[in-house]
């Protein structure tokens, strides 16, 4: 086992390598940089000093070309320096871990919803299939996979925000503030992502578990006169849990570019906040800074999914 | 302690398949006693299955079944039971043992917890209990090391092994009919006479009637009291085994007969098949069903279907033509 976490972990090194520099050059390759931003270039009320703008470059280090910069902010990685903000001189690293905590909250909370939705409406579509139950619960599915996250939050903000008033629409409280609150806020950003995430979960779950139902050991199940609820829940779901396992945790991966929608509507002071802000005013390191932690997040997950694929099935383990 | 268990009254199975709707048990009568051995022999896709699953209504998840007739236990009308009633006596009354212990058992759970759940469940034992009559059972059933093999997973045992465990879970709650639908086709020959002669000594302990089903009637010969033939649905031929195997009236039942391997020749010997295959049961001959593979054959064998007929003491056949023996 450790030797296979060895492996995964050395892995992530390529991995970092390459989505590191694709996106360094990419946000460098976007028209205007962080000396833009500072000099207040592009809002209304600014007077382009160019003089002024190239002092700033060379003040920051810009004036290099991006190879070399790109190389000097790597060896800092190397070392645990992840570079500062070049506009508030704030760490990166502290930036993100300010941050991070709220993401990981919301992305949690969005996947625990999710699968809470996905497994009653999985087995009981699976153990309907065909009948009037699946095929409403499939349209359900299939209507929430056609709607975009964002109209979602909206529609949920305007619902029970808006017009109901049982959670706040926007706003981050802290947990150790204020538990129930910190929930409360959390409630309706993790229901939009989770209503985007369920329908793909339960479907990937009603099809294994479909194919579950039609083994050997099922029959011999009901043969020992057991109940349906029993043999769904004691002798099936486990065996049709791999498919889902896995593609939570390809989805949490997938969920992180959600958050970044969501969060801004929510307005919850995430990551994802973090990446756009970064990304709009050029702060080159912040966004590597993230990328770096994607990186090793997505390597985690995985390497999660392979752990429990051993829990479920005592196959793998051998 | 003999007495009627079951009998099952002109059982018509019909599943809908992709092709259209098929009976695959067709008018099929017989009785069981109490503690009786009832052998039930045919070829593949004569219905053996079907029958058996009927009984115990257990079917696969994705075929939609209908029957007609009637499957009287212990004066009750299996057929006509709600869902909740039934779901007591599988288990509990009647028991199964599948063909094969390879896919029967859950490969996700533990021996013991697939042994444990029964015992909770249909005989109510607490969780400490069940686990010591767990063993005990296991014992009895010949399996070594057995409170061992309880957090053991099936794929650690071998196929006699877990048939064994299969055959501990069936017989736990001492049930009156078990159903043994074809228990040792998957196994290595040198473990079949061991499972068959093991499912004789426990249904003789606890005087549990058993429907053993097989496609040989060499292993029906030697375990069974009474034996049915099954042919294209039907019930071709039904009498008590030595009368059977020394007396066969219908033609398809000498040519099983010619075909089996003697229990004494090598394995894999080569088998004499019967030349031909059985009719589609979608569309099934007017006459009899064996027509165009007996030998025997004359014109009312196409035009009319025989009725199975009682000749004489309980020797029942279904041919225009029996055989002179
Ligand atoms: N899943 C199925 N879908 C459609 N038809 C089926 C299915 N299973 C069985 N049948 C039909 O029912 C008939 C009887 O099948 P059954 O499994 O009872 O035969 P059997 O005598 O048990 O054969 P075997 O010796 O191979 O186990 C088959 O000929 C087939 O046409
Ligand atoms: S009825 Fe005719 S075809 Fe059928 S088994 Fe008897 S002799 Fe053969
Ligand atoms: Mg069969």
């Amino acid at each position: 086992m450790l030797k296979y976490i060895r492996r995964k972990l050395i892995h992530l090194i390529p991995i970092t390598f390459a989505v590191t520099a694709l996106s360094f050059f990419f946000v460098d390759m976007l028209p205007g940089d962080v000396a833009d931003a500072i000099a207040g270039v592009g809002t209304d009320n600014s007077v382009i000093d160019e003089a002024a703008i190239e002092e700033i470059r060379k003040d920051l280090g810009l004036n290099r070309p991006v190879i070399v910069r790109y190389f000097s902010w790597l060896a800092g990685v190397f070392t645990g320096e992840f570079g500062k903000s070049y506009q508030t001189g704030q760490l990166v690293s502290e930036a993100i871990a300010i941050r991070l905590p709220v993401t990981l909250q919301l992305l949690i909370m969005a996947q625990f919803l999710a699968v809470l939705f996905a497994i009653p409406a999985g087995i009981i579509t699976a153990y309907k299939a065909g009948k009037f139950t699946d095929k409403c619960i499939t349209t359900i599915t299939f209507a929430f996979l056609a709607a975009p996250s964002f109209i979602i939050a909206i529609i949920l903000a305007f619902l029970f925000a808006v017009t109901l008033n049982w959670f706040p629409a926007t706003g981050y409280i802290p947990f150790s503030e204020d538990p129930l609150g910190n929930l409360r806020s959390f409630t309706l950003p993790s229901l939009a992502l989770a209503l985007i995430e369920w329908p793909i979960l339960s479907r990937v779950l009603r099809n294994d578990l479909i194919e579950t139902l039609q083994q050997d050991y099922i029959l011999m199940a009901k043969a020992k006169g057991l109940s349906n609820f029993y043999i769904l829940m004691r002798h099936a779901l486990r065996p049709s849990s791999f498919t889902l396992i896995t593609v939570i945790g390809i989805q949490l991966g997938n969920l992180i570019s959600g958050a970044v929608i969501v969060e801004s509507i929510f307005a919850l002071p995430g990551v994802g906040t973090l990446l756009v802000n970064s990304i709009h005013s050029r702060e080159i390191l912040m966004v590597q800074g993230i990328i770096v932690i994607m990186a090793i997040a997505y390597v985690i997950i995985n390497l999660v999914v392979d752990i429990l694929y051993g829990v479920l099935d005592p196959r793998v383990r051998e | 302690m003999a007495g009627l268990l079951l009998e099952v009254v002109s059982l018509v199975t019909s599943l809908a398949t992709k092709s259209g709707k098929l009976n695959a048990v067709d008018e099929v009568s017989f009785k069981i006693d109490r503690g009786q051995s009832f052998g039930i022999v045919g070829e593949s896709g004569s219905g053996k299955s079907v029958l058996s699953r009927t009984i115990i209504r257990v079917h696969a998840e994705n075929r939609i079944v209908s029957t007609k007739g009637e499957i009287i236990f212990e004066g009750r009308n299996l057929l006509s039971l709600p869902e909740k009633e039934m779901r007591k006596i599988r288990g509990r009354e009647i028991a199964m043992v599948f063909q094969n212990p390879m896919s029967s058992l859950n490969p996700v759970k533990k021996i013991g917890e697939q042994i444990v759940e029964v015992l909770i469940q249909k005989l109510g034992l607490s969780r400490t209990d069940s686990r010591y009559r767990a063993i005990e059972l296991m014992n009895s059933m010949g399996i070594a090391e057995s409170e061992k093999q309880l957090s053991n997973y099936p794929m650690n045992l071998s196929g006699g092994m877990r048939q064994r465990i299969a055959i501990a879970i069936a017989m736990a709650p001492e049930p009156k009919l078990l159903i043994a639908d074809e228990p040792t086709t998957a196994l290595d020959v040198t473990i079949q006479g061991q499972i068959l002669n093991l499912l004789q000594e426990q249904t003789n302990k606890f005087n549990t009637a058993i429907i053993l089903i097989s496609h040989n009637l060499g292993v029906i010969s030697r375990y069974t009291d009474r034996v049915a033939v099954m042919y294209s649905g039907q019930f071709v031929e039904e009498s008590a085994t030595a009368e059977l195997m020394k007396n066969p009236m219908m033609p398809y039942t000498s040519a099983l007969m010619r075909s089996v391997p003697d229990l004494t020749s090598p394995p894999h010997t080569k088998l004499r098949a019967i030349d031909g295959m059985p009719p589609s049961l979608l569309e099934t001959p007017q006459g009899c069903r064996f027509q165009e593979r007996c030998q025997g054959v004359r014109d009312k064998c196409f035009s009319e279907m025989p009725e199975i007929i009682l000749n004489g003491g309980d020797h029942r056949y279904r041919c225009w033509y029996p055989l002179e023996n």
